[in-house]
């Protein structure tokens, strides 16, 4: 195979990785914005927090010595779910649950503010600098025979694609067939409808909260493994990403947001493989205006018709 | 009851415990490139303690506590009052307002320079905060990005001055309406979003605008910023101790008086007050022209207004145009007060601040809003040992406001147009 | 004056509106009356710019304005009210007027800063005829009074003040009856007709209320499940055996 196709090959697969994890977060954006019309500003904060706790339960099974790998990443991500849902839960409850249904404005700014906060308590108790996080999962397989370039595929990027199709089928599985999955959609379709049915939604809503939370808490074990470094405040920029992604893909979709996550990533990698790193950013945030102002809808969304 | 809530009680202190322990309870030290864990601070171990005891108690006789705050008069809420009522609480403020007005104009002769150095910056954010507050009070459109229009003021003077030798009265309307321009390209194609994405797309055109500052480094310096940015000239009299640019007297040898270094920073302070002044009392009028009150429509009911003959685009596009002429003014005052400017000072913090002071004051409201520039200005120097703190408590604050007091510490009291009665 | 040819209006599966054709002459009051459903009011929202029409055409004045914006039809001199009161509820009630008037103002920012002569007196003629139209529906003394704070009757009344004071040709009106008690609408049907009478605007109105339609109205359109059913005078409407079939049961 030749240099060129390879290089194309591997930005590839790095994009395709971390549209992967993008679309875990973006879940996150396109359940709560589905079900409660809003815009969860603080939920790339909780991504943050997954990959932090992941980090501390990591380096403190380190120091009590276990060197078994699958039992650290298994108690890694047990905790880093279970602090992301729990702050999932709390911030729905604190932030958001008193000012539902107030002039949009409202929810946006106590999320703004929630953002902030998260942001500062997480650099107040663990420093601002960014931290190492280790690569638990070493090695992988090169192809292409070139002598100067040679693709990769990592056991690493091999364990995002294998964790994402896991959590994206469960996910699925349990909107489609279980009761709470069940009452998700028909609250997302019509809150009042559904309360009246007798559906507990404050108990659905937080239940959205906390999904999307633990799958947030996910990607946070995986991309901090990936990048190798966390610090504060790299859950904003990626959770704009992944929100630029949910709203790519079309928002309160769940397939969009997968769809969303990994074209979102190719093009991302695609510039900084083609162009610069450091216009990536740039254009994130190019597709999104891009998509807001030509399809707002999304790629996979239902048009909205305005009811005067 | 408690009975009742004993269960919810629990759930909810051991939530708190679950997401404090796990942050706060470790530290994690980078030695090198190894990573330690160490168990935090006796005391934080006891807060964290205490604060699932709190919330417990709390949720535990959350009937009885929120029965004692609900007998606790709300600070005068003020829906549907008389119009004439509220036109004379509208007078009284606008005396205040001059009352505090006259004050600033003779404080700054009294005390030392490093509160007048700060003053100017409140009265920066004044400016932002009162252009912000046309966008999103009066509009209602909610800009996340607002600091973009902040930064093209400041770097439009920068470069203005470095490349074409600009002064700082110059370079005022240009970088203002340079701004406006692109306040007007910038929103036109956005402003018919919905309100969250409209306020998603302007924080990523802030952030665009951003990182091309970084990067583009052979235009603006990319993150090492411009300096050199001079000050103010009154008549031609500059206010170092040497004059810089030639033709140019000082103003000491004009008058005659000893060189103090003060005379430079209060210079700065009474400009920044007349062009913040200018600010209020301009937006004051547009409220009550045409434009303003099709904001006001425009913002009450989007369809009433647009079957009136109402263009939404024209209406939200001449407040976020109007908006971002004040943020330019800011910003030429901005990069002559520091001299010096760089991408750091427009970060998404700052439009968030300048939002959040929006939002504390009382969206739509001017005196709110100076009162809340100023709190937030200052309280964060008063409370130094807290500084670490600032930000958080910034946070909580806004969440705080939002499920508290959404109109704001002083809600908006508009002047109403009367009819007066025709004899 | 206006034309619409059938006229189609399509959600998705749904047909909402599905061929209906009417037309307004000068100085005509028509009616569209039709079962709950009907597509009445998605009729009027394609008239007037809210929504798109997905079929037909609509002439007003001899021109195509079907698809245009909603502000400009406004602006071309076609002015509606909603079925649920839309005021400014925290302007007063002449200021929902003056906001009605602004494409009559002096919008040009320096001139407001300025005070101009031109300005200022654009601003007063526009408050005389605030005036005028208050007094007209008998809200004079209501002027300063935050509209919110009206009573039902009264906001339909300010309703259409603030249509009137466009100085529109057509006056599209959804349902202006509804909630009113018998006395108010009497006044209201006096109201319609000196509107024609005397200040030369044909109406459009969506009713339910027999006794007004068939009082004021010219002619009337039935539409039945999006679908024209009947046009023709009172008389003819009143003795048509399918509009009979399709209200049997309605009062």
């Amino acid at each position: 195979m030749s240099e060129a196709l390879l290089y194309f090959i591997q930005q590839l697969i790095n994009g395709l990785t971390i549209g992967s994890a993008y679309a875990l977060i973006a879940i996150g954006y396109t359940m709560v914005y589905g079900i409660i019309g809003m815009i969860n500003f603080a939920h790339g904060e909780i991504y943050m927090i997954g990959a932090y706790t992941a980090l501390i339960a990591i380096t403190g099974l380190a120091t009590l010595g276990v060197a078994w790998l699958p039992l650290i990443l298994l108690v890694a991500l047990i905790c880093a779910v279970i602090v992301s849902s729990a702050m999932g839960w709390a911030v729905e409850r604190v932030a958001y649950r008193p000012v539902r249904g107030r002039h949009r404005l409202i929810p946006l700014i106590s999320a703004i503010g929630m953002s902030i906060f998260l942001q500062n308590y997480v650099h107040l108790a663990q420093g601002s600098r960014n931290i190492g996080f280790p690569l638990l999962i070493e090695g992988g397989f090169d192809f292409g025979s070139a002598d100067t370039f040679r693709a990769s595929l990592s056991y690493m990027q091999l364990t995002v694609f294998v964790t994402t199709f896991i959590c994206m089928s469960a996910l699925s599985l349990f909107i489609s067939r279980s009761r709470i999955g069940r009452a998700c959609r028909a609250v997302s379709q019509d809150l009042g409808m559904a309360n009246l049915l007798g559906i507990d939604t404050n108990r659905i809503i937080a239940a959205t909260f906390v999904i999307g939370a633990a799958l947030a808490a996910v990607a946070g074990l995986l991309l901090g493994m990936y990048y190798g470094s966390i610090d504060p405040l790299f859950g904003f920029i990626a959770g704009l990403k992944a929100f630029t992604a949910a709203v790519l893909g079309g928002i309160g979709s769940i397939p969009g947001a997968m769809l969303g996550g990994l074209i979102l990533g190719v093009s991302e990698s695609m510039t900084s493989g083609y162009l610069s790193g450091e216009y990536k950013d740039v254009v994130s945030f190019g597709l999104l205006i891009l998509i807001l102002l030509f399809k707002p809808t999304g790629l996979l969304g239902k048009p909205e018709v305005e009811k005067i | 009851m408690i009975a009742n809530n004993m269960k919810h009680a629990l759930f909810c202190a051991v939530i708190t415990l679950v997401i404090s322990y796990p942050i706060l309870g470790f530290n994690l030290e980078a030695r090198g490139v190894d990573i330690t864990i160490s168990g935090a601070s006796t005391f934080t171990l006891v807060m964290v303690a205490l604060a699932a005891l709190v919330v417990f108690a709390f949720q535990l006789f959350r009937d009885h506590i929120m029965s004692a705050l609900a007998a606790i008069p709300k600070p005068g809420s003020d829906s549907h009052k008389e119009p004439m009522e509220e036109n004379r609480r509208a007078q009284i403020q606008s005396w205040i307002l001059t009352g505090i007005l006259v004050l600033a104009l003779f404080w700054p002769f009294f005390v030392s320079r490093g509160s007048v150095d700060l003053a100017t910056l409140v009265l920066i954010y004044v400016m932002l905060a009162l252009g912000l507050n046309v966008v999103v009070g009066l509009a209602g459109l909610l800009d996340l990005g607002y600091v973009a229009f902040y930064a093209v003021g400041a770097y439009t003077f920068a470069l203005l001055s470095d490349y074409a030798g600009f002064s700082f009265w110059m370079s005022l309307p240009v970088g203002a309406l340079l701004a406006a321009l692109f306040g007007l390209v910038l929103g036109f194609p956005v402003l018919r979003l919905r309100g969250d994405y409209l306020a998603i797309v302007t924080l990523g055109f802030g952030e665009i605008i951003r990182i091309l500052l970084n990067n583009w480094t052979s235009l603006t310096g990319g993150p090492n910023g411009i300096g050199g940015i001079p000050e103010p000239t009154l008549f031609g009299m500059e206010f170092g101790r040497r004059v810089k640019e030639e033709g140019n007297t000082s103003f000491h040898e004009t008058f005659g008086i000893a060189y103090s270094g003060e005379d430079k920073v209060i210079f700065l302070y009474l400009i920044s007050l007349v062009l913040a002044v200018f600010t209020a009392l301009v937006i004051r009028r547009f409220m009550r022209m045409p434009v303003g009150r099709a904001w006001e429509a425009l913002r009450e009911d989007e369809i009433a207004a647009r079957s009136l003959g109402l263009s939404r685009t024209a209406v939200k596009l001449s407040a976020f145009t109007i908006g971002a002429f004040f943020a330019g003014f800011a910003g030429t005052v901005f990069a002559s007060k520091q001299g010096f400017i760089s991408p750091e000072s427009f970060v998404f913090l700052e439009s968030a601040i300048i939002l959040a002071i929006v939002v504390l004051g009382g969206m739509g409201s001017q005196l709110g809003v100076i009162l809340a520039a100023v709190a937030v200005t200052i309280l964060p120097e008063l409370a130094r040992e807290f500084s670490e703190y600032r930000m958080l408590i910034f946070g909580a604050a806004m969440v705080l406001m939002m499920v508290w007091r959404p109109q704001g510490l002083i809600p908006m009291r508009r002047i109403h147009i009367e009819l007066k009665k025709q004899e | 004056m206006l034309e619409v040819q059938n006229l189609s209006m399509r959600f998705g599966g749904l047909l909402a509106v599905d061929q209906v054709s009417l037309d307004v002459k000068e100085h005509e009051i028509v009616s569209i009356i039709g079962p709950n459903g009907a597509g009445k009011t998605t009729v009027f929202n394609c008239m007037s710019g809210f929504y798109q029409p997905t079929g037909g055409k609509i002439l007003f004045e001899g021109a195509e304005v079907q698809g245009k914006p909603d502000y400009k039809i406004s602006l071309l001199g076609m002015v509606r009210t909603f079925q649920h009161v839309r005021l400014f509820s925290q302007m007063t009630v002449v200021e929902n007027l003056l906001v009605a008037q602004h494409r009559h103002l002096n919008t040009n920012l320096i001139a407001g800063l300025m005070k101009t002569p031109n300005y200022r007196k654009k601003e007063q003629k526009s408050l005389d005829r605030a005036a005028y139209w208050l007094d007209r529906v008998g809200l004079l003394d209501l002027a300063n009074r935050e509209a919110g704070n009206l009573a039902y009757g009264q906001q339909r009344r300010l309703e259409i003040a603030r249509c009137m004071v466009t100085e529109p040709k057509l006056l599209m009106l959804d349902e202006p009856a509804a909630g009113l008690n018998p006395a108010e609408t009497k006044d209201l049907n006096r109201l319609i007709v000196s509107l024609k009478e005397d200040y030369n605007v044909s109406v459009v109105l969506i009713e339910h209320d027999m006794s007004l339609v068939m009082d004021i109205s010219d002619r009337i359109n039935v539409i039945n499940q999006g679908r024209p059913l009947a046009s023709g005078t009172p008389e003819e409407i009143r003795q048509n055996d399918d509009v009979i079939k399709a209200y049997l049961g309605e009062a």
